[in-house]
């Protein structure tokens, strides 16, 4: 699958590349925080009504763009997921499992239109607990969150015309693990088609981000959703290991990091669970030489700019046709200085917080080990804010195959940039890790992008564009990024439990 | 003077070939009544490793065939079966099915594979699809083969269930290492030996004997394998198989629970399991 890499690295000269700032500047324009109310402390959501935790334990949430705490939110023990598979099993026994499939469609309607109507609110709550920009959380996160209950209510009377032949019935209880950089949307392409087909859900959010999911649960009681069908616990790993190792649990679904994921397979073994994984990347961004390199560019920085790098597809290795490497660079550098990082809920904004301090550990450790490793690393001028965490953008050149900043996902704003000189070359490399996400490849050439897009391992490509979602496509990986389906008519199969 | 019968000497098939074991090993096969009908190679470890390489090797060339193309390879296994189905129909005769029943399981075997044969070059017209995208995108799903499929081939029925396996795993692209029938070794070399000259390109389908409890775990730790089907395996197994096969996050197909009826086991979503959906966007514009 993979080959050695034995190739030297790549270093092709490069020349001082002329930085010239606009000069352009903005006044700030900060979205207000007055549509949301944050409650000083959060029970779990159990059975359909706040619920206190047995453990009697909280843990503080921060705004990571200010370090400032927003809230603190119940920690769930043993007896809470087990309070809260219960009420999930008699949902699914009861209410929501009884439900004509043209009920429960409406159900998800009317928390799509419920979502649409308060996505300003949830988009400045996602902002203020991950420290995404509110452009992004405002333009994306939230109206695909809204569009994904829409597209997937739409299914749940249809599911017999979905998959002809096949038993459509549920699996049941289905515990969720969600991670926290795209908490809302994350709960969206978790819940919305396990509800659309029937299940009950058991969901822990991200130790890190569990405001949205705890503001979506009061929103399902306000939609009338049967108390049960969707039960909220709280918590950091260990909740998420009592989830997803509970015995009343019949099917796992988890969006994570491959080590974590390795591991739930591992615990899962020989219990008849059904698993979906929805794991790392390190996805290679392919720039051949008759791309558009102006749309190409815009097409890097969103790969990995977009929401700080701490995205699962994001184009992390950039792969440049040689003849065309100098050019790219000159350009991409000055497109560097123009990227605005700050205040997250500046509407200016284009990069925003690090999600947490762990994290930023995490990128500082791997890009100095990116530096010791002899990559040459390039950071625009950018004067970061004192407080909160923060990692400039970040670009290594003369990177090889087996650097680690080549091989393992970083899950920051840090790109990692190789040469190829022929397609057989960009696909040799652009496969050469154990994951399978995402690829991306620029050119004008319509049978090149059809030849690229048959060879690169991965579960998406995306083709003179870049990091574009909608809950009609469906998104997974090959490989080590994990197996199922999320989105489209096929991220409705891993949640029926007829094959 | 009675003329003395030529009797067949039973090796693996690895890489279109049929070498002994590396280990020099045989083990007696029985038949039903106990007595010893052949010595077959006890594949072993290293065996496996080398049937992984010659799938590995020979996986992108397989895939890359059309669906047409992969679609008459198929119907020309069926072919070679139905021509020699005498030598099927006693190599089955052995695990104890009287001629009737030996004969019902070759024929099913060769409809089977006339089956599979036939959604070759139509099973990513039913599992893959447009999607309708809200903006000015093509965006194309299409079912891709995962790539090594180990296959734990089922201890009864050792024609049809081995058959009802190897059959959806490879009309997509796949290649394929299966361990055969412990107990019933024979009717899966007998097959190698059909597949060997129906133009199955070499490496596509490798068929290793012996006791399975030394290679299972091996197959299932494989990081060149990417998934197993354990559709056939006893149910026992089931458990060290999917700890070892979470090591490369590997795709593992569960035996359905109860037993198998092997006559209905077909169906596109056996295709399907053995398949990866890859997605592509193209902008629409001027």
């Amino acid at each position: 699958m993979s080959t050695p890499d034995t190739t030297t690295p790549d270093k092709p000269a490069t020349t001082t590349p002329e930085i010239v700032p606009t000069g352009l500047d903005y006044v700030a324009s900060i979205e207000s925080t007055d549509p949301v109310n944050i409650d000083p402390s959060y029970d779990l959501w159990i059975d359909g009504a706040p619920t206190e935790p047995a453990t009697n334990r909280y843990f503080p949430t921060i705004n990571p763009a200010t370090e400032e705490p927003l809230s603190r939110v119940a920690e769930a023990g043993p007896k809470d997921v087990d309070r809260a598979v219960a009420a999930a099993r008699k949902a699914y026994e009861g209410a929501w499992g009884r439900m004509p499939a043209n009920e429960r469609a409406k159900y998800l309607y009317r928390i799509a239109r419920m979502l649409q109507e308060r996505s300003r609110e949830f988009a400045v709550l996602e902002t203020l607990d991950g420290g995404k920009p509110i452009r992004e959380s405002r333009d994306i996160d939230l109206p695909l969150a809204a569009a994904h209950f829409f597209y997937c209510a739409g299914w749940a009377d249809k599911l017999d015309f979905a998959f002809p032949g096949l038993d459509t019935s549920p699996v049941g209880v289905v515990g969720q693990v969600i991670p926290w950089n795209f908490p809302m949307l994350m709960i969206a392409w978790k819940v919305a088609p396990a509800l659309a087909t029937g299940n009950t859900v058991v969901l822990k959010p991200a130790e890190t981000t569990p405001l949205s999911a705890l503001a979506f649960a009061r929103l399902t009681a306000e939609a009338g959703l049967p108390p049960g069908t969707l039960n909220i616990v709280t918590g950091d790993g260990t909740t998420g290991a009592e989830v997803v190792d509970h015995p009343g649990v019949d099917k796992v679904a988890f969006t994570g990091s491959t080590a974590v994921g390795k591991q739930i397979q591992r615990n899962l073994a020989g219990t008849g669970k059904r698993l979906t994984l929805e794991l790392g990347g390190k996805a290679p961004h392919i720039i051949f030489d008759d791309a558009p390199l102006d749309q190409a560019i815009e097409g890097i920085i969103n790969g990995i700019f977009f929401n700080q790098g701490h995205v699962c597809c994001a184009g992390s290795r950039l792969l440049v046709q040689e003849s065309v490497f100098d050019n790219l660079m000159d350009r991409l550098r000055l497109r560097l200085t123009h990227l605005r990082v700050g205040d997250p809920l500046d509407k200016n904004t284009d990069v925003g917080a690090i999600n947490s301090r762990a994290q930023l550990d995490r990128i500082t450790d791997l890009v100095d080990i990116g530096v010791a490793e002899g990559a040459d690393m390039y950071q625009p001028p950018c004067a970061l804010p004192e407080r909160g965490f923060w990692f400039a953008p970040t670009l290594f050149t003369g990177v090889s195959q087996s650097h680690r900043i080549a091989q393992e996902e970083i899950f920051g704003p840090v790109l990692s940039i190789m040469t190829f000189r022929t397609p057989a070359e960009a696909v040799e490399k652009a496969n050469n890790t154990p994951y399978g996400l995402s690829a991306g490849v620029w050119t004008s050439k319509g049978s090149r992008i059809l030849w690229m897009a048959d060879r690169l391992a991965a579960g998406v490509v995306w083709a003179n564009t870049y990091n574009k979602f909608d809950p009609a496509s469906p998104f997974g990986g090959f490989q080590e990024s994990g197996f199922g389906r999320e989105g489209g008519r096929h991220g409705l199969l891993p949640y029926l439990g007829g094959h | 003077m009675s003329r003395l019968q030529v009797r067949k000497t039973y090796k693996l098939y690895i890489g279109g070939d049929f070498p002994r074991s590396e280990s020099g090993r045989t083990f007696p096969a029985l038949d039903h009544k106990g007595e010893v009908v052949a010595r077959m190679a006890a594949g072993t470890r290293k065996d496996l490793r080398m049937a992984v390489r010659a799938a590995r090797r020979a996986q992108p060339g397989w895939a890359a065939r059309t669906g047409y193309n992969r679609g008459q390879i198929l119907y020309r296994i069926a072919e070679m079966v139905e021509d020699r189905a005498e030598a099927f129909g006693a190599a089955v005769r052995l695990s104890g099915a009287g001629a009737a029943r030996a004969r019902r399981e070759v024929a099913r075997a060769v409809d089977r594979l006339v089956w599979y044969a036939g959604w070759a070059d139509k099973f990513a017209q039913v599992m893959g699809n447009l999607n309708p995208v809200s903006g000015p995108f093509f965006n194309i799903s299409v079912p891709e083969p995962t790539g090594v499929v180990g296959i734990i081939a089922a201890e009864e029925s050792p024609l049809l269930g081995l058959v009802s396996r190897v059959a959806p795993v490879i009309v997509s692209g796949n290649t394929t290492v299966v361990l055969a029938s412990e107990r019933w070794p024979s009717p899966s070399i007998t097959l190698a030996e059909a597949m060997a000259t129906a133009d199955v390109p070499d490496g596509v389908v490798n068929i290793l004997t012996g006791p399975k409890a030394g290679m299972v775990p091996f197959l299932a730790s494989h990081l060149d394998v990417n998934a197993v089907d354990a559709f056939g395996a006893e149910p026992a197994m089931l458990r060290d198989i999917e700890q070892e096969a979470a090591a490369g996050v590997k795709r593992v197909v569960r035996p359905p629970g109860g037993d198998i009826d092997w006559a209905e086991a077909q169906s596109p979503y056996a295709i399907a399991a053995f398949t990866e959906i890859k997605t592509v966007w193209h902008p629409k514009g001027l």
